[in-house]
């Protein structure tokens, strides 16, 4: 019997809030595994790595529902999904090297911290889908 | 690349939104197509030239 396709739409959404349980849910362990230790179970070692892993396995799922959103996108989305990646992954490199020269020099009086270069891929690439999309508006 | 896009599909009486269901991408695609922003794929292209019984260069053409 042919299987009936799903309408690209309708797939679409359901992928995108597949993204976004696992993404919520990946944040959530990560706050729990970065603060549990200071206010809640005080640097007990077993459930620090506990929830260390439960963070990472959370992770890999939020990997695979960003590999089946992609995969659900048409040629365009994609295009415009890899121009931002790109973006995003050489501006992670230039300039996280850049502001890794710029403390390790001291002319910045912070350390450099990953979560600043993080920041800075996350804003690069919703800069990035932004003006793809209106590009192709 | 230039097209017929938006004359076939106005022929056929077609939106943008029901040719794209037809093709199975979205509308931003077909409007970008229509548009000359972007030039679709071999297997697209065959898709759309089918839709429309016209041969890939009757609807496609390179400026």
């Amino acid at each position: 019997m042919k299987e009936k396709k799903e309408p690209r739409a309708k797939l679409e959404r359901k992928n995108i809030l597949n993204l976004a349980f696992w993404t919520g849910a990946w944040v959530i362990t990560m706050a729990i595994s970065t603060y549990g230790s200071i206010y809640i179970w005080e640097s007990n070692a077993l459930l620090s790595v506990l929830a260390i892993s439960l963070n990472f396995v959370v992770g890999i799922g939020m990997i695979f529902s960003n590999i089946r959103h992609l995969n659900s996108l048409d040629e365009l989305q994609r295009k415009i999904q890899l121009e931002a990646m790109g973006i995003a992954l050489g501006l992670a490199v230039v300039g996280g090297l850049a502001y890794s020269s710029l403390d390790q020099t001291n002319i910045i009086g912070y350390n450099a911290e990953i979560s600043h270069l993080v920041i800075l891929i996350g804003i690069s690439y919703m800069a990035a889908i932004l003006i793809g999309n209106s590009r192709y508006r | 690349m230039k097209n017929k896009i938006k004359v076939l599909r106005a022929e056929y009486e077609l939106t943008q939104e029901q040719l794209a269901e037809k093709v199975d991408v979205s509308r931003q695609t077909i409007n970008a197509i229509e548009k000359g922003k972007f030039d679709p794929s071999l297997p697209l292209a065959f898709k759309i030239s089918k839709l429309f019984k016209m041969s890939i260069e009757d609807i496609f053409q390179n400026e």
